[in-house]
């Protein structure tokens, strides 16, 4: 609760305080070589995208490039540092230089660009709300005046907020801590990126998505170092390559597929060689 | 049901994992609270000293590290350090670095407090019976001193160890994280994994705090004589 709040008042007071940012040297790409290992942002608690399994390894359709990318980069798709980011820190881990290279499900938005610099992306998303199948919100105007249960800082969250505000949103954190609110009838409905609220009604029966594809289109994308050109030009290039071999449609069928099932098609997800249709 | 909520904890590595993160967090935590009781007590001591210039330096360290927030802290060496200076630490070395420097603060303020607390008259006392003033340093004013210390310096350790839980904020995995981790990947078809982990990570913070809490009783009650 606390964290999402001092987030998003401390962090933009404390980026002004030091705006001030060392140049970025050439060469990333040797460093990282040199290195022998590339550090990757992933989150470690967001199924399917970045998640830790119950043997402790790293999973998900984002993990599933990033393995990709060590082994066409380093030759081993073992040579990566995970590093462990929140949603609210993923521009801090860049601009603080801790990580290389964000694979965490990073939604594009012009805001965002100002400080990173996104790859071509490799997932297209909208969002979904979904409600419980004995009282189904099939049209935004049936929440007017009704609580709809968000995660803090999303694009749902964001998206309400501006576009209708006569509908009152009810905050979370946690992933898990909404869905446990929609279970327990602390909302109407809830509103989340429709790729989560797919695999989420997979596991729930008697909960339905009502809305499928509200907002924009949005994409996602890897995200570097504002300025770190030369990484971005080789993930450019990669995800080109990887979309020839339809690299993403594989990463769909190993890392997506066994939890959305076969009710979402593929295509409504996946973007390959990242060309967005 | 039970059983099947209580599962949560016999998948793969879950039980060990969390293990693994209680002791992030008693790494974390034993080593700051052990510099911080070094450290406190030099500073400590200094706040005592009649030379003003160590006792401001003491006072304005003790002032501006206790009264920012540890988020404040822990953005500030482990971001800001490394964005703009280029100071890149590793995420632990900036755990025990920001829980050292409250720690001390705070300690260092219960030390003054012990050492000033004792009345004038102990230490007339010993010079009256011909003490020197290290002997009634060693055999006055310290023992009584670590006795006012010790419920402070336990209720210390255990609100450093309950803090822990903030160096999610610098991607550290320790016992509460690992423990979202769980249940963010078993709460997608398990209703009940949030209340069980969470009540397990309830229990384990309890398990450890408590027998210090016990010991700084069975201290107390040994010395009141």
């Amino acid at each position: 609760m606390l964290k999402a709040k001092i987030f998003r008042v401390l962090v933009p007071a404390l980026a002004l305080m030091f705006l001030a940012a060392p140049a970025l040297a050439a060469g990333e790409l040797a460093k990282i070589k040199e290195a022998g290992k590339i550090r990757i942002g992933v989150f470690s608690d967001k199924p399917p995208f970045g998640y830790v399994d119950e043997n402790g390894d790293h999973r998900g359709y984002d993990v599933y490039l990033a393995r990709r990318l060590a082994q066409d980069l380093l030759g081993d798709e073992n040579k990566i540092e995970f590093v462990l980011v929140e949603a609210a820190s993923r521009m801090e881990v860049l601009e603080s230089n801790k990580v290389d290279l964000i694979l965490a499900n990073f939604t594009v938005t012009p805001e965002r660009a100002q400080r990173v610099d996104f790859a071509k992306p490799y997932m297209k998303v909208a969002l979904g709300v979904v409600s419980p199948a004995n009282a189904p919100v099939t049209d935004v105007a049936q929440l007017r005046g009704q609580k709809l249960i968000v995660n803090k800082g999303t694009t749902a969250d964001i998206y309400f907020a501006e576009k209708h505000p006569e509908v009152n949103l009810l905050k979370y954190d946690q992933n898990t801590e909404a869905f446990n609110a929609l279970r327990d009838g602390r909302g109407a409905a809830l509103a989340h990126d429709n790729t989560l609220i797919f695999a989420w009604i997979n596991e729930n029966p008697g909960f339905v998505s009502g809305i499928s594809f509200l907002g924009n289109l949005d994409s996602i994308a890897p995200a570097v170092k504002k300025g770190n050109t030369e990484l971005l030009d080789w993930l450019n290039e990669e995800i080109v390559r990887l979309g020839q071999e339809n690299f993403f449609h594989k990463n769909y069928d190993a890392t997506l597929k066994p939890i959305y099932g076969d009710t979402v098609d593929p295509e409504t997800v996946v973007v390959e060689g990242g060309v967005l249709e | 049901m039970l059983d099947s909520a209580l599962n949560v904890f016999r998948q793969g590595r879950n039980l060990a994992r969390l293990m693994e993160g209680l002791w992030v967090t008693l790494e974390i935590s034993a080593v700051s609270v052990l510099l911080s009781m070094l450290l406190g007590i030099v500073v400590g001591l200094l706040m005592t000293t009649r030379k003003p210039l160590w006792r401001a330096a003491a006072r304005l360290y003790l002032e501006l590290v206790r009264f920012v927030p540890i988020l404040v802290l822990l953005y500030i060496f482990y971001y800001t350090l490394s964005r703009n200076w280029g100071i890149n630490l590793e995420a632990k070395i900036v755990a025990v670095l920001v829980f050292t420097l409250w720690g001390t603060a705070e300690m260092a303020d219960l030390v003054r407090g012990a050492a000033t607390s004792l009345p004038a008259h102990q230490r007339e006392s010993g010079r009256a019976i011909g003490l020197t003033e290290s002997q009634i340093n060693r055999y006055v004013i310290i023992p009584q001193a670590v006795r006012r210390l010790i419920p402070g310096v336990i209720n210390l350790t255990t609100r450093m160890i309950k803090t822990t839980p903030f160096v999610f904020f610098i991607n550290v995995p320790e016992l509460t994280k690992v423990g979202q981790q769980i249940v963010e990947v078993a709460g997608m078809k398990n209703y009940m994994a949030s209340f069980w982990v969470y009540a397990f990570i309830f229990f384990i913070y309890f398990a450890v705090c408590y027998p210090i809490s016990r010991f700084s009783g069975f201290l107390e009650k040994k010395w009141e004589n």
